[in-house]
């Protein structure tokens, strides 16, 4: 598979990353190396074969319906979530405007 | 008194319960030669207080005859991917730069209530994402070890390399990894130590900066199996956090140590042989056999016929999680944000994403994008989940002929750093042999075996079945004891 600048750019935009045009000429041949390698995989007979959801058999728990059960992960630990924020704002994380 | 410094986890343990020296004496000892190790760029953070808190912790409960904890008086380096509480933590990314968690991931906290203390955060691929350490957006992490009458800069491996060349020039004895596609036992084969990756599911992923979730495992890394034993018993179990944690009692490892190999299989997977794989791996290979023949084992030769398959495979599941994962990084909530004048929300996203992620990430990401985008996931990420079970399956089968397997860790000894740092496959091809058991969640482990013609280690991986790291760190405890291996950099930093 061969990816050209356009579909960079568009992969680009679908990961959030901003990208020049410079850039994107640059990746494209260096994706397209990679996906091209990858694409092997498609010489492999997997017909009835079910994909892996997980590699050892685990029973999938629920936690107790109990409010806090664990404090590091419950609630009430606003302040401590803001303290990384690059910005906040009376217990918020502030963002530019949005809607005008 | 001898240098403390070259004293591995299990002898300062026992020094200190000895009362041989304290526990302050070894903290200030590994203090002081992790300061004068700045060349080697293997410490993001030091954090001298919190080893020596844990020290004096350790001396006053000996004082007071109580029973000193598992890891008492043992300082370690922590991998830069655990979130360490009051301690910046950036996986090694300008995006998390000036992130300091208010909480502790679980394997780090275990290790402090056995007892350990911490020496500082240890340098790391970007993200884990990468086999070199050149990735780090805090600069390469050089090995200790040198060409003779070479002064150029070797790789000491990746993603775990700031441990991997902390615990190799003796600025710790032991240090945590992660490994999703070989991340703890490259390295480890790089520098001349040990490392274990446990099952899948056996260390808590909690607080652990996530890559690839299905994939990422903690281990440690050390001197040698015992000391490998000694930590990954006090990392590892079951926890309530981790969907994927695995209700399991920890065994006690370092207990159950035997180099006995009588009645056990080791099975040799002949897809394993690559072309162009140096002689001197193939005839460390050999030597791996015989010693473990020489231990009791019979060798039997197994196929694990989807081997050349694991690469690819892991190149679409591991990106495709990467860029799942990653996508919390927005500038919002914690790390960098770049708003350029005037931008709106999106905007913000991207110039914030631009700017914080490293090259490697960023491609990772754009793969992972892509093969998961509307009319692609079936061709890509379907299909490499089914390769993926069929790799699980060619190891379930191996296993009903034998009990551990045994490969080269890596396909070279360490190479310079910006030798493939241009190739992005070139360095992707450099954990081949380590990429089909991170597929499987299997446990496996490098040890060295000895040196080649440069005078650079070169390890051999042990890999088992799922839950036997027991039979793993046995069958690398025969090994071990045969190969004599005992060399080390000479210090030049």
């Amino acid at each position: 598979m061969s990816v050209d600048t356009a579909t960079v750019k568009k992969v680009a935009a679908l990961a959030r990353i901003a990208i020049t045009d410079e850039d994107a000429s640059r990746l494209a041949p260096e994706l397209s190396n990679i996906l091209g390698w990858i694409e092997q995989l498609g010489e492999v007979d997997t017909s009835g074969v079910e994909p892996m959801t997980a590699v050892i058999a685990n029973h999938l728990r629920l936690r107790d319906d109990v409010v806090n059960a664990d404090p590091l992960t419950g609630g009430g630990i606003r302040d401590a979530l803001m303290t990384n924020a690059p910005q906040a704002e009376h217990g918020f994380f502030t963002v530019p405007k949005v809607i005008e | 008194m001898a240098d403390l410094t070259d004293l591995g986890i299990a002898a300062l343990r026992d020094g200190v319960r000895t009362g041989a020296f304290s526990a302050v004496e070894v903290a200030d000892a590994f203090v002081v030669k992790v300061a004068k190790a700045k060349p080697l760029n293997a410490f993001l953070v030091e954090t001298p207080d919190h080893a020596l808190s844990a020290a004096r912790a350790a001396d006053a409960a000996r004082a007071a005859g109580e029973t000193l904890k598992p890891l008492a008086g043992v300082p370690i380096g922590m991998k830069d991917l655990f979130c360490t509480k009051g301690v910046a933590t950036t996986a090694a990314s300008h995006i998390l730069e000036g992130f300091v968690p208010t909480y502790e991931s679980t394997v780090s906290q275990k290790l402090w209530d056995a007892g350990a203390g911490m020496l500082g955060k240890l340098n790391m691929d970007q993200f884990a994402m990468g086999s070199s350490n050149e990735t780090s957006a805090f600069g390469n992490v050089i090995s200790p070890w040198r060409r003779p009458g070479d002064i150029a800069p070797l790789a000491p491996g990746g993603s775990s390399g700031g441990s991997a060349s902390a615990v190799s020039a003796g600025l710790c004895p032991g240090a945590t990894g992660t490994d999703t596609g070989g991340s703890i036992r490259q390295p480890a084969a790089f520098v001349g130590i040990s490392g274990i990756k446990p099952t899948y599911g056996r260390c808590s992923r909690w607080g652990t900066i996530a890559f690839a979730s299905s994939l990422d495992q903690a281990g440690p890394m050390a001197r040698d199996v015992r000391d490998c034993a000694i930590m990954l018993e006090a990392m590892a179990g079951f926890d309530a956090k981790d969907a994927t944690s695995l209700q399991r009692d920890v065994p006690r490892w370092e207990h159950g140590l035997s180099p006995t190999m009588a009645g056990k299989r080791v099975g040799i997977p002949k897809e394993y042989r690559v072309d162009g794989m140096p002689e001197e791996i193939e005839a460390l290979w050999q030597a791996g056999i015989d010693w473990l023949k020489d231990a009791g084992a019979e060798i039997v030769e197994v196929s694990l016929p989807h081997t050349k398959y694991a690469l690819p495979a892991y190149y679409i599941i591991a990106p495709a999680e990467a860029s799942s994962n990653l996508a919390r990084y927005d500038g919002v909530r914690y790390g960098l944000r770049d708003l350029p004048e005037g931008a709106g929300l999106q905007d913000m996203y991207a110039a914030t994403r631009a700017e914080g992620f490293g090259a490697e990430v960023k491609r990772r990401i754009m793969i992972g994008t892509y093969v998961l985008s509307a009319g692609f996931y079936d061709a890509y990420y379907t299909q490499a989940q089914k390769v993926r079970a069929l790799i699980a399956r060619d190891f379930e089968l191996a296993f009903q002929t034998c009990d551990v397997l045994l490969t080269p860790t890596a396909p070279s000894a360490a190479f310079a750093l910006g030798e493939k740092s241009a190739d992005p496959i070139a360095m992707y091809l450099n954990d081949v042999f380590t990429v089909p058991s991170s597929l499987a969640g299997l446990p496996a482990m490098s040890v060295p075996g000895g040196l080649d013609k440069a005078g650079l280690p070169l390890g051999l991986q042990i890999i088992g079945k799922p839950l036997d790291e027991q039979g793993v760190l046995n069958a690398g405890l025969a090994i071990e004891q045969r190969a004599g291996f005992a060399a080390r950099p000479q210090a030049w930093w």
